[in-house]
């Protein structure tokens, strides 16, 4: 039994984009990820939550980014040179996430994942869909689904 | 095979559109006889294509159809409203069998029966024969007939003898490829097969015009074949030249009915000896390279080869195709690039402007070539997706006359200016908007017959469709003549469906807006045609989504006009850069009226901070953007900020307040939708010289017109309730 599950395994490792939010350990698959990006400024947008920082071109294409730390409920970043975007493609769509640093890209066992621990927040249980336990971290993989904007019913 | 599928009915769809716009002439006593051959080759195209794909059903009524269009145009049946009635209701019919093979479906065989009984009946009328009798007639006709030879001019032939059943008699065919025969890749062998399959066949080569090898040249075939052919039963003569359909104009072709039986021509058995005529017609053309040392064949060149082919260059195939089909995908994506290109530049303008003033002249002059070459490219590549509106207008027409006879009114469209040119997706948009709005100017606008001749009008209602270009814009007016709204009858609806309280006072106007509310429908009890609730308050809605407006005029008794306004090309957009709140942002310049900078307006508060603009004395009100658009809580001071006068789509007028105007300019359109989602008050994004992204305003949901309450829920829907649902 021991043996089937290694092997099963093997043929869910999936590459992880590591990166950390005011000091804490974040992830995203890496097939998501287009590229990554310096903090160039964005346009603001009305009526938006707080969390869409604003617009911003990339190479023509205009799209959203998303201040993660403050989607995940950790206060609002105030962007500036260090600071970076994940571009990163969600089914049609393509985002930016603010972050402060890309730190690592590695492999994992997905089948390793541990489950998001019972915690009473309703945030946590939809944006975090598991933890990797990798040395003496907790690296949180997002959902990033759950962490962009839902769509707003438009028409009455 | 499925290239060749989609090749052919994209085809046919050309050809019906070649088709509906004879008729159109015919229908308005404009037509000729080019107008009749010209309806007959496309619908004659049609039914070969669709023999090649084995669409019976088509082929069999493109062939009755083409039967009358050729009595028209050899004068046996005169051009009667009648007939035009059969050969629209016909070529409806057409498109129908065209659709419905494109989605590999047939339809239900009674669905064109009768259009084809009556085709066929007219036909045979006008042959001087009536149906049933029509047998008997062309075989009593048959001993009169004469050997036909064939002018190959590339106009058709005659086909009177279509109808008439040939029987068991023995025929022979001569035949003669021409050059260009075996250029478009025909193979002899093949035709004479598919006659043989509808008969007894036997083939004699002609090898007496085959020159020494070494005599050439050798491009030109100088072969001909004598065919005799036994056909089987039910095969007429019509058959036999539907075999070498695709080669018409291709050939010398020459049947004549003969009484002997194999000629003097040394006869080949025919079935199993067709793979060594098949050698000699590839023969034939391998033998095309110089070959001198070649020995001389067996028969001596009795004549100059290919004397009697007609000459290639009597064919100039090649001057009528100047289009080529490309796919949109294509188009669209240079047309992204183009705009890419534009932005490009446009930054690296804005940084050499940021240069020191030392900079090469040389740099200058290549910048001002770069920028007029990069516009000159965006409009060309625009100009690809630019179509005339005329295939939009006549498959209206189509919606006219069916809407028509199941409202049982009379009614005929009238269609102007359908050169005009509109983009693509525009066309192809409107389609749905404009059928309803024809609907309703049938359904609702034209009386009853009676009711018209009682108020002195032509029983025969008009509905005119008409397209021009207008300032920048593409202006399409869908007009009727028939009564005009019942305001009286709107108004009390729109009480009943609580769209407006009973002591709201409307003006005429505001009324005939009521009709682009959701959910008004005036019609008493649903009817198929229109009078679904869904009627033109979707049609406003995807006319907006085109970057369009809509607007209605009517009046009573004289009729309906509804103006649809509609940008040139969706791609972009003018527009005047403001700032507000730090940000700049784009207000479209076609609804501005007016531009007022800082103290020239006579500003006046009312109560609660809301302040009005006296203009020409009318009290226009003030929205400030910045605040309407939720970046700053409260107004600024109305003493420092511009006001732009935007004129909304129903005539309804307001101020907008913004911080400054920088300039007027065209921006390229940039979706928010693709990556983010709607806005409400923003219709779309830009991006700047300096790369950075601007928003374009959306003046019609800036501001809600008065007496019409519930656009405020729709165009300010509250999002962040939804949005803040973590």
């Amino acid at each position: 039994m021991h043996d089937t599950q290694t092997e099963s395994r093997t043929v869910n490792r999936v590459e992880i984009v590591c990166f950390t939010v005011e000091d804490q350990d974040f992830s995203i698959e890496i097939s998501h990820v287009l590229e990554i990006r310096g903090w160039t400024s964005t346009t603001t947008l009305p009526h938006a939550p707080d969390f869409v920082v604003g617009m911003m071109n990339l190479r023509g294409i205009v799209l959203p980014v998303v201040d993660l730390s403050l989607r995940l409920g950790f206060g609002k970043t105030e962007p500036g040179k260090r600071h970076v975007i994940i571009i990163a493609q969600i089914d049609d769509k393509i985002v930016g996430f603010l972050v402060d640093a890309v730190s690592d890209i590695i492999t994992v066992d997905e089948s390793e994942m541990q489950a998001t621990p019972e915690v009473s927040s309703s945030r946590t249980q939809a944006f975090i869909r598991g933890v990797h336990s990798l040395d003496d971290k907790l690296v949180r993989a997002i959902d990033v689904r759950e962490v962009l904007p839902q769509e707003a019913p438009l028409s009455a | 095979m499925n290239d060749l599928n989609q090749m052919f009915f994209q085809e046919c769809d050309d050809l019906l559109e070649q088709l509906s716009s004879g008729l159109n002439d015919l229908e308005a006593g404009t037509g000729d006889a080019e107008t009749v051959n010209s309806m007959f080759r496309a619908v004659h195209s049609m039914k070969g294509g669709a023999g090649a794909f084995g669409l019976d059903q088509m082929v069999s009524f493109a062939h009755a159809f083409e039967n009358v269009l050729d009595d028209i145009r050899s004068n046996r049946l005169v051009v009667s409203a009648d007939v035009v009635n059969l050969l629209l209701t016909a070529s409806d019919h057409l498109a129908d069998l065209v659709e419905a093979a494109s989605q590999a479906a047939e339809l239900p065989p009674d669905q064109g029966a009768s259009i084809l009984s009556d085709l066929k009946h007219v036909s045979n009328a006008a042959n001087g024969t009536s149906g049933d009798a029509g047998q008997a007639v062309a075989e009593a006709e048959e001993p009169a007939f004469q050997p036909t030879f064939l002018a190959l001019d590339g106009d058709l032939p005659a086909l009177d003898e279509m109808g008439a059943p040939e029987g068991n008699g023995t025929v022979e065919i001569r035949f003669r490829a021409s050059p260009q025969l075996f250029a478009n890749g025909h193979d002899p062998a093949i035709l004479f097969r598919s006659l043989e399959a509808l008969g007894t066949l036997e083939v004699a080569a002609d090898l007496s015009a085959l020159a020494p090898l070494r005599d050439g040249p050798w491009s030109d075939p100088a072969l001909s074949w004598t065919l005799t052919f036994t056909a089987d039963d039910s095969v007429d003569e019509a058959a036999i030249r539907e075999v070498f359909e695709f080669v018409e104009g291709l050939c010398e072709l020459e049947i004549s009915a003969t009484a002997t039986g194999p000629g003097g021509l040394p006869p080949l058995p025919a079935p199993s000896d067709m793979a060594p005529l098949s050698d000699a017609t590839s023969a034939d053309m391998i033998a095309a390279p110089p070959g001198d040392n070649l020995s001389t064949p067996e028969h001596p060149a009795a004549a100059v080869p290919a004397s009697g082919a007609p000459a290639p260059a009597s064919r100039p195939a090649s001057s009528r195709t100047s289009t080529i089909r490309v796919d949109l995908h294509r188009v669209d994506r240079l047309i992204n690039l183009v705009g890419e290109l534009v932005i490009a530049e446009a930054m690296l303008r804005q940084s050499m402007d940021e240069m020191p003033s030392s900079a090469n002249s040389g740099v200058d002059e290549a910048m001002s070539q770069l920028k007029t070459l990069s516009g000159a490219i965006q409009e060309s590549v625009m100009a690809i997706r630019a179509q005339p509106v005329r295939s939009l207008f006549q498959r209206m027409s189509r919606i006219v006359r069916e809407t028509a006879r199941e409202a049982g009114k009379s009614a005929r469209l009238v269609t102007l200016g359908d050169a005009t040119e509109v983009d693509k997706t525009v066309t192809e948009r409107l389609v749905e908007p404009l059928t309803h709005m024809i609907r309703n100017a049938i359904d609702h606008g034209l009386e009853i017959p009676e009711a018209r001749r009682s108020a002195g009008k032509d029983e025969r209602g008009t509905v005119t469709l008409e397209a021009s270009h207008r300032s920048g814009r593409v202006v399409i007016l869908i007009k009727d003549d028939g009564a005009g709204i019942n305001r009286e009858k709107v108004r009390q609806i729109a009480i009943e469906k609580g769209l407006i309280r009973p002591e709201d006072d409307l003006s005429d106007s505001d009324i005939d807006n009521l009709l682009f509310r959701p959910g008004f429908s005036t019609a008493g009890e649903i009817s198929n045609l229109s009078g679904r609730g869904v009627g033109m308050d979707v049609v406003r809605n995807e006319i907006q989504s085109l970057g369009g407006r809509v607007s209605l005029q009517s009046v009573p008794g004289r009729g309906t006009s509804v103006t649809v306004s509609l940008p040139l090309t969706l791609a972009v957009l003018e527009g005047m850069v403001v700032k507000v709140a730090d940000q700049s942002l784009i207000v479209p310049t076609l609804p501005l009226r007016e531009m007022l900078q800082p103290g020239q307006a006579k500003v006046h508060t009312l109560c609660d901070g809301d302040n009005v603009l006296a203009l020409d004395g009318e009290m226009v009100p003030i929205k400030d953007l910045g605040a309407a658009l939720g970046f700053r809580s409260t107004p600024m001071c109305l003493g420092k900020q511009s006001l732009l006068l935007i004129e909304g789509d129903s005539g309804h007028r307001y101020a907008l307040a913004v911080d400054g105007i920088a300039e007027q300019r065209e921006v390229v359109i940039k979706g928010l939708e693709q990556n983010y989602q709607k806005i409400p008050g923003i219709a779309a994004a830009t991006i700047l010289g300096d790369g950075k992204i601007a928003l374009i305003v959306d003046t019609d949901q800036m501001i809600a017109p008065p007496g019409q309450g519930g656009w405020v829920d729709r165009a300010w829907p509250d999002t962040t309730g939804d949005v803040h649902h973590a």
